[in-house]
């Protein structure tokens, strides 16, 4: 584990132990953290977490997965199509020679090697222990740099005042963000919202996991079945696989 | 104090000008408050287009600034008196440029307010973070060399200075370069290429501008510039358009070699319409082939500073294709396949600048100019050897 490393894992422990100890409104508590690991227990090179996206099963025009996130995360059109922020889009791809096509949710993959943390002049872009990309949005300036480095188009830009935050997912007008592969939620044991609403609905496109550890569903999957990484020529190791692509 | 730079002129003519460019630059301070109160929704900046007309006016002030400083380099280092002569203000362009074209960079982030954690926040891996390094640095050396100048205690240290900021300055356009040769995601960027083709543009920027504000200052002072000095410096301009041209040349077929790159070129070269357009009729047109007939044809001073408006036009023209083509361009994420989506994942991303974000970009220019102007009238900087037998 490299240095920087450390010291995010030291930075996201203190980040979030002082999250957790934020109250909103009276009574109303920012992060609940308690039933997974403790809040001053920093995240874990231990864990890997990641998703694996079965395309074969991903419907097209199903939106399940986009609406739970906007949802969970509060992020919601602002009727500007071109400056709305999408953490999660729905893709519809044809091969150009056979005809086929397939369908499946994009987002920020959650690269091993990301260029938007590469890029980022403040570090306000981060890397956890486990595996899941942030931006800090106090140390965010807005320069959009990572926007350009990002392979995905996975990070938007808040261009507008933002007024109906939900409680514990910061975002504000001139930073950048991104899907943070529900961090929360990750933190607190549960999978990403996107993941129960595909698994809700019986669709079972996407399952989440731990990529270190070799028992887990998503590692055994990935043992066994062919999986793709999108722009795997760019070797950012991606957190986010795919099938069926 | 009254330098030689003004002397003959009615004051109030100069604080007229000056009025004007202070006007322009508190309008793009306004267009930044604007901007930065409304958020960039009322700019034509969007998720695709991440990077719009601000980063052309920037980029352009950023590479000529490190360029105009060679008219000093060939001073100073390569010991051409006539060049010489013109140290001073070349060292005050570079400094006033790169100001300017630093204040749009800042003023146009999200976050302007977070002045301090640019400052203090810095990510060592980040070309962005090294770059503010490089500046930092640049305006401490350029300043000292501008002493060594001036100060005629201090003139024995000029060459050594003159040296050091020689060195800096290439790295400065290597680094500028280098923000975009690390985006190897985007088809237009992420090639090493990049970095020697920004040293010689900013080469060619940059003289091309201190051209210009020469021409100004002698015409202002109602000085004829000496031929021999003039044929010099044209012919140079001459040269550092070829190269330009030449590496401009070499990036295209060297992305056409490359078959994932030949989309992206169809649509620069041949169907990108505005940035079709703007490459063949701006850049090479406007900001090539014109200047270079026109500079090694003329022997004239006013078509020597026309052709050298052309090439900044030019410049614009190369900087737009470049910054706003390159991401209007989308990113292929499954190659072979066609993609669509809410999120514009297929199809040219559309760009129109709005009035905010050209007020911003020329409000930095402005600001150039002014610093240029304000210090021109306290300090000398007039070129000195061709002064005292200047005719008019
Ligand atoms: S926009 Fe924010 S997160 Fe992205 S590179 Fe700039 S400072 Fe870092």
């Amino acid at each position: 584990m490299s240095k920087t490393d450390n010291s995010r894992r030291q930075f996201i422990g203190a980040g979030v132990a002082a999250a957790a100890g934020l109250v909103i409104a009276p009574g109303v508590t920012l992060l609940d953290l308690a039933h997974a690991r403790p809040a001053d227990e920093a995240a874990s090179s231990a864990n890997r977490w990641g998703m694996l996206i079965d395309s074969t099963k991903c419907a097209t025009g199903c939106n399940d997965c986009v609406t739970a996130c906007g949802k969970e995360n509060g992020v919601a059109s602002t009727g500007h199509p071109e400056i709305d922020p999408q953490w999660i889009r729905k893709i519809e791809l044809k091969e150009v020679k056979s005809g086929r096509s397939h369908s499946l949710p994009m987002m920020c993959q959650h690269c091993a090697e990301p260029p938007c943390v590469d890029v980022c002049p403040t570090g306000a872009s981060f890397k956890r222990a486990d595996g899941i990309v942030l931006v800090d949005r106090h140390i965010c300036i807005g320069c959009r740099y990572c926007m350009m480095a990002c392979p995905y188009k996975a990070r938007s830009f808040v261009a507008e005042p933002i007024t109906d935050q939900k409680p514990g997912r910061p975002r504000g007008v001139g930073t950048v963000e991104a899907c943070t592969m529900c961090v929360e939620r990750v933190d607190a044991g549960m999978s990403p919202a996107c993941v129960e609403a595909c698994s809700s609905a019986n669709h079972g496109a996407m399952l989440f996991g731990d990529l270190n550890d070799s028992n887990s569903e998503i590692s055994k999957r990935i043992a066994t079945y062919a999986t793709t990484q999108v722009r795997a020529d760019l070797a950012l190791n991606t957190g986010v696989r795919y099938q069926g692509i | 104090m009254n330098s030689e730079a003004f002397r003959k002129n009615d004051q109030s003519v100069f604080y007229a000008v000056l009025g004007v460019i202070g006007l322009v630059v508190m309008a793009g301070l306004g267009a930044a408050y604007y901007m930065e109160h409304h958020g960039h929704v009322v700019t034509g900046m969007t998720n695709q287009i991440v990077w719009g007309l601000p980063h052309v006016f920037a980029l352009f002030l950023i590479v000529a600034a490190s360029g105009v400083l060679n008219v000093a380099s060939i001073g100073s280092v390569f010991g051409k008196p006539a060049y010489k002569a013109r140290a001073p203000l070349s060292g005050l362009l570079a400094i006033a440029m790169l100001a300017g074209g630093l204040m749009v960079l800042m003023l146009d982030l999200g976050r302007a307010d977070r002045l301090i954690i640019a400052m203090t926040y810095l990510n060592f891996k980040s070309v962005f973070a090294l770059n503010v390094f490089l500046y930092t640095v640049f305006f401490t050396v350029v300043a000292l060399y501008l002493w060594t100048l001036m100060d005629r205690k201090m003139h024995g240290y000029s060459k050594y200075v003159g040296l050091a900021a020689f060195i800096w300055r290439l790295a400065l356009t290597t680094g500028t370069g280098a923000i975009f040769g690390f985006l190897v995601a985007r088809q237009a960027y992420g090639t090493a290429l990049l970095a020697p083709m920004f040293i010689i543009m900013s080469f060619s920027y940059g003289l091309a501008v201190f051209l210009v504000a020469q021409a100004v200052m002698y015409r202002w002072n109602k000085r004829t510039l000496d031929e021999a000095v003039l044929r010099r410096m044209k012919n140079l301009l001459g040269v550092f358009v070829a190269a330009v041209l030449y590496l401009t040349a070499v990036y295209h077929m060297t992305n056409l070699y490359f078959a994932k790159q030949v989309d992206f070129e169809h649509f620069i070269l041949l169907d990108g319409g505005i940035y079709t357009k703007l490459f063949w009729i701006g850049q090479i047109l406007i900001g090539s082939i014109l200047p270079l007939f026109l500079l090694f044809t003329t022997k004239k001073c006013s078509t020597v500073v026309f052709a050298s408006l052309l090439v900044i036009l030019g410049a614009f023209a190369q900087l737009y294709v470049f910054i706003i083509g390159g991401q209007a361009f989308p990113l292929n994420l499954f190659p072979g396949m066609e993609a669509t989506s809410s999120f514009f994942d297929s199809g040219i991303h559309s760009y129109s600048p709005s009035l905010p974000e050209f007020l911003l970009g020329l409000g930095g220019l402005a600001a150039a100019v002014l610093i240029t102007v304000i210090a021109a009238k306290v300090l000398n900087f007039m070129p000195k050897e061709d002064y005292s037998q200047a005719a008019h």
